[in-house]
């Protein structure tokens, strides 16, 4: 018998580790048949919201299919250990309430890949990792693969960046391994700052050796011998877990000088950010890694061209680099089944806002919106009607844009979003009820890009600054038609114009909510008698 | 030395291998507007004024910080981008406080003279007024941060040409601020060697002489390039 | 509104001390200690950072100085990076800090409302490093933990889904928290003995 405690953020500050002294004492006291349970630390279960989460492993008596049977509990707390562990031995079932359904969509809709191993090892321990089969896929390479073969499965996979643009990663890899002898550097870019994405958290919380694997792989089949591991610094415990996870893998021979046996080296480093949303942009990344103010510069030379001290440089996403073992495991052809056409393989998505079940959900690109909203999160709490009460859904974050219920039925991929003027951004879900003004939630992403804007180029430092007072009339009723039509030139020029993709993707959940509730905007102005029986179209037509 | 051939505008240009865009264009004979760029000084792209299109990408592109390539075909003044520098234009006047008439750089000034050639009279974003410092603190030099904008050639001059690296931005986005040393008064900055690079470079009456009166200020700004030839090229103004 | 342009008047100036001459000679020492450990190679110099305000709990000066000078850096160059990342302190920071999420995920479920109701209670307005003298409010744009939005943190210590809908349950859960201009003296300290997250359901 085992039990999985759910040592994530989500689930601690839920109260997760006085849940998991209370099991470890009511074990010490009951003693007998509990002592054969085992209590083991593990990442995230998934349902955030109703944590702490703990799954029971039960062994089955033998010959039956399954061997194990797994129950999944949610919300306990410490006084109710005694009870989970005498479910655990066979006796009583106190805690039915609290007891999940495994077949419920929220679970059974899931595909895990790259949160195969989450919730199932324990993220401090690198022999458990091991016993798992966490770094078979990099040995393996490095002593039978060759990096072109190794980058060959990875475009076969047609596995694209999970960090929001989509940029096929085996080409990413081919141009960084193809440039002229010299250095080069791997970096994995773990600073997630879009608010409503908790997704690369859970991945290095709950499994940081895959990361390590994925990045280690990656630096083989580019020729990089050292790399870097950027996380933010809002994440004390992935810092934590990560660094205690590099040192493991360093003291098993499977960082450093000549790993597994082979003739390659690979030195990682660990670099915290300070606080700094636009560093998860690639060229304020790379100034961060030294030492410097996050601050974007132009474009080309790309980083796989010129990235860290001049060098071609490999950055790719948590959520890519953990995708790579089980792609080398399984084929590229196996992962390239999954999902559309031009989204492959599964997508990650950190469900929250206005929904039943907030969590973590990975699905097989293509599924619709309306899936993984209203099917596996639930919809609105006490919404009614067709889509559940929800009123849109943001996808994308800052950069992204915000989806109306009418188009829940769009499938999942970087295309499909894209036309609707969002995009995929990192994989946060934020679900939003009716009573969400969407004039305001342009303005509560426009202030974030006021905030989080460097600086350095004008359209983002001054045009932000604009555009969120311009919002401003619009949420306190006092706008004016030409406010709405000045909105949308500045829109325009801010996104046209500005040095990096946080400045030339602020416009976005300005531009989404103009786009699908125009009418909010409208009925804002100062006269609406004036506004509201013009056309938007004809609006658009008459100023310019 | 390898040649690049190139369209701006539809005029056809050779530039040599290296040569940015803005090269280009001025060899084209035709004009950009720039603020940030000066030549003999690392280009940072951040003005935006200098963008032009790349015909059939259509995206923009900082021409002072792009490398020219072969076969280019660089457009400079579609009625878009015409738009967009007007707007730049009036988002930096919006963002600080120029007064030209009481301004020591007036009929010196290159954030005028942008103002003039995009034909902008008035900015239509509402005027920020910021609260922001003065320092008188150096005997010779003083800096009115109202006029700034951020061009940082300030900070690339003292860096790149002098050697000092007396200034550098401070904070971020709206809040950005160039600062001398610690954050300290500029007179009190051990590092400062009062050569007035920073004045020369300076595009607007934010750094000046203070023995300069509104409309006196004089400016070099072709002095880093000269520098810079000098050292590397040993090329020097009297020979 | 132009200032004139007469000089400030002259402070003793700092050029002329040695910079961490007003810093605990021990926190000095260990702050050349670890720039060593870091190889004193200028590209550390954000991890330096963050341990010197470690040391300090927020980055004086003459920390910065000293800094500047064992990475072999301008000092501008430092104080323009310690100024950029918001994470780092340039005042000494409250004795009691409270971070309000603004995420997206809290926004939806009521995290503005959260930060007007605790400027109110505590009397000090949102993003004031100074406070009200003992508690400094922030906000952060997002924590990752958006299941259990809204969400605080009090001094340090995640406090999830905060029962905004519910005033009478807010307050007392607040005035638990230490979070009341008058008594917050003795604030954050009892209140999460149990650490068990006071504030689920």
């Amino acid at each position: 018998m085992q039990l999985r405690c759910c040592g994530a953020s989500g689930c601690r500050s839920a109260g997760a580790e006085a849940l998991r002294t209370a099991l470890l004492s009511a074990r010490d006291q009951l003693g007998g048949a509990a002592e054969a349970v085992s209590i083991k630390s593990v990442g995230c279960l998934r349902l955030c919201g109703r944590g702490p989460l703990v799954a029971l492993d039960r062994p089955e008596p033998s010959g039956a299919e399954p061997a194990c049977r797994t129950e999944l509990y949610a919300e306990l707390r410490p006084e109710q250990a005694a009870d989970l562990l005498a479910r655990a031995t066979g006796r009583g079932d106190a805690l039915a309430a609290q007891r999940l359904d495994s077949d419920h969509p929220f679970f059974a809709l899931q595909k895990s890949v790259v949160l195969e191993g989450c919730g199932v090892v324990d993220p401090e321990s690198i022999d458990d990792a091991l016993s798992h089969g966490t770094y078979a896929q990099l040995r393996r390479v490095l002593l039978d693969v060759s990096p072109e073969q190794v980058r060959e499965q990875v475009k076969r996979s047609g596995l694209r960046g999970r960090g929001g643009a989509g940029y096929p990663t085996g080409l990413k890899w081919d141009t960084v391994a193809l440039q002229p002898p010299g250095p080069r550097y791997v970096v994995c870019n773990a600073d997630e700052g879009d608010p409503g994405a908790f997704m690369d958290r859970s991945v290095l919380e709950s499994d940081p050796h895959r990361l390590i694997e994925g990045l280690a792989i990656a630096a083989y089949a580019v020729g990089a011998d050292q790399g870097f591991v950027y996380v933010r610094a809002e994440y004390p415990l992935a810092v934590e877990r990560l660094r205690l996870a590099l040192r493991q893998a360093r003291s098993k021979g499977l960082l450093g000088a000549g790993i597994a046996g082979s003739g390659f080296h690979l030195r990682l480093e660990v670099r915290v950010g300070a606080g700094a949303y636009v560093c998860g942009e690639e060229t304020a990344l790379l100034a961060s890694i030294q030492g410097q103010r996050g601050t974007p510069r132009p474009r080309p030379p790309f980083p796989a061209q010129a990235g860290l001290w001049g060098a071609p440089t490999l950055i790719n996403n948590v959520e890519t680099l953990a995708s790579i073992p089980v792609i080398l495991r399984q084929g590229g052809d196996w992962y390239a089944a999954i999902g559309t056409e031009g989204s492959k393989g599964t997508k990650v998505f950190a469900l929250s806002g206005a929904v039943q079940r907030t969590g973590l959900v990975e699905v097989p690109m293509g599924t619709t919106l309306r899936t993984v909203v209203q099917t596996i999160g639930g919809g609105v709490p006490g919404g009614e009607g067709p889509d559940g009460g929800v009123k849109a859904v943001q996808t994308g974050g800052p950069s992204g844009g915000c989806i109306p219920a009418h188009l829940l039925d769009t499938p999942v991929d970087y295309e499909s979003l894209r036309a609707l003027g969002s995009m995929m951004g990192s994989g946060g879900l934020v679900v939003m009820g009716d009573s969400t003004s969407m004039p305001e939630v342009a303005r509560h992403f426009m202030r974030f890009s006021v905030n989080e804007s460097c600086g350095k180029c004008v359209p983002c430092r001054a045009g932000t600054v604009q555009l969120a007072q311009m919002l401003d009339r619009f949420v306190e009723r006092r706008a004016s038609l030409v406010d709405l039509e000045r909105l949308e030139e500045l829109c325009r020029m801010v996104g046209a114009t500005s040095l990096c993709g946080l400045g030339q993707a602020a416009p976005n959940p300005v531009l989404s909510t103009l786009r699908y509730f125009r009418q909010e905007y409208q009925a804002a102005c100062r006269d609406p008698v004036q506004c509201e029986p013009l056309d938007a179209c004809l609006l658009k037509e008459g100023t310019r | 030395m390898s040649v690049h051939t190139l369209t701006v505008d539809g005029e056809e240009v050779a530039v040599p291998a290296g040569a940015t865009l803005l090269d280009a264009v001025r060899a084209a004979g035709a004009e950009l507007p720039t603020l940030c760029h000066l030549d003999g000084l690392t280009p940072v792209g951040a003005c935006r004024l200098c963008l032009v299109e790349l015909e059939g990408s259509g995206k923009l592109q900082p021409a002072c910080a792009t490398a020219a390539g072969e076969g280019m075909a660089v457009l400079t003044q579609t009625p878009q981008l015409q738009a967009y520098r007007r707007m730049a234009v009036e988002l930096f006047f919006a963002e600080g406080t120029h007064v030209c008439a009481f301004c020591v750089a007036n009929g010196n000034c290159e954030l005028q003279d942008v103002a003039v050639a995009v034909g902008m009279d008035h900015s239509r974003f509402p005027y920020q007024y910021p609260q922001r410092r003065v320092d008188a603190s150096h005997p010779h030099f003083a800096i009115d941060h109202h006029r700034c904008i951020l061009c940082t050639r300030c900070v690339r001059v003292c860096d790149e040409i002098e050697g000092a690296h007396v200034w550098d931005v401070a904070n971020r986005g709206r809040e950005c601020t160039i600062i001398t040393g610690l954050d300290e008064p500029w007179g009190e900055v051990q590092a400062c060697t009062s050569c007035g690079k920073c004045v020369d470079a300076c595009p607007t009456g934010a750094i000046f002489r203070k023995d300069d009166t509104t409309a006196e200020k004089q400016t070099h700004r072709e002095r880093p390039q000269l520098l810079r030839d000098a050292r590397e090229k040993h090329q020097w103004q009297n020979q | 509104m132009i200032a004139p342009l007469s000089a400030p008047p002259s402070a003793p100036s700092r050029a002329d001390l040695p910079p961490e001459a007003d810093l605990p000679a021990e926190a000095v020492e260990r702050t050349s200690r670890l720039i060593r450990q870091h190889g004193s190679r200028s590209d550390a110099l954000i991890e330096v950072l963050h341990q010197v305000q470690e040391l300090y709990g927020y980055l004086p000066p003459g920390a910065l100085a000293q800094v500047a000078r064992e990475l072999k850096l301008p000092l501008a160059q430092v104080f323009g990076v310690a100024s950029f990342y918001h994470l780092f302190r340039l005042g000494a920071p409250t004795a009691h800090r409270c971070a309000v999420c603004l995420g997206t995920a809290c926004f939806v479920k009521g995290g503005g409302e959260l930060a007007a109701r605790l400027e109110r209670r505590l009397g000090l307005r949102l993003d004031d490093a100074a406070g009200n003298g003992t508690w400094a409010l922030e906000h952060v744009s997002c924590l990752g933990a958006c299941g259990q939005a809204p969400v605080l943190v009090v001094d340090g210590h995640l406090e999830p889904r905060l029962p905004v809908d519910d005033p009478a349950a807010l307050d007392a859960l607040l005035g638990a928290l230490g979070l009341s201009a008058n008594d917050a003296s003795d604030a954050g300290t009892d209140a999460r003995a149990d650490g068990s997250g006071t504030g689920a359901r």
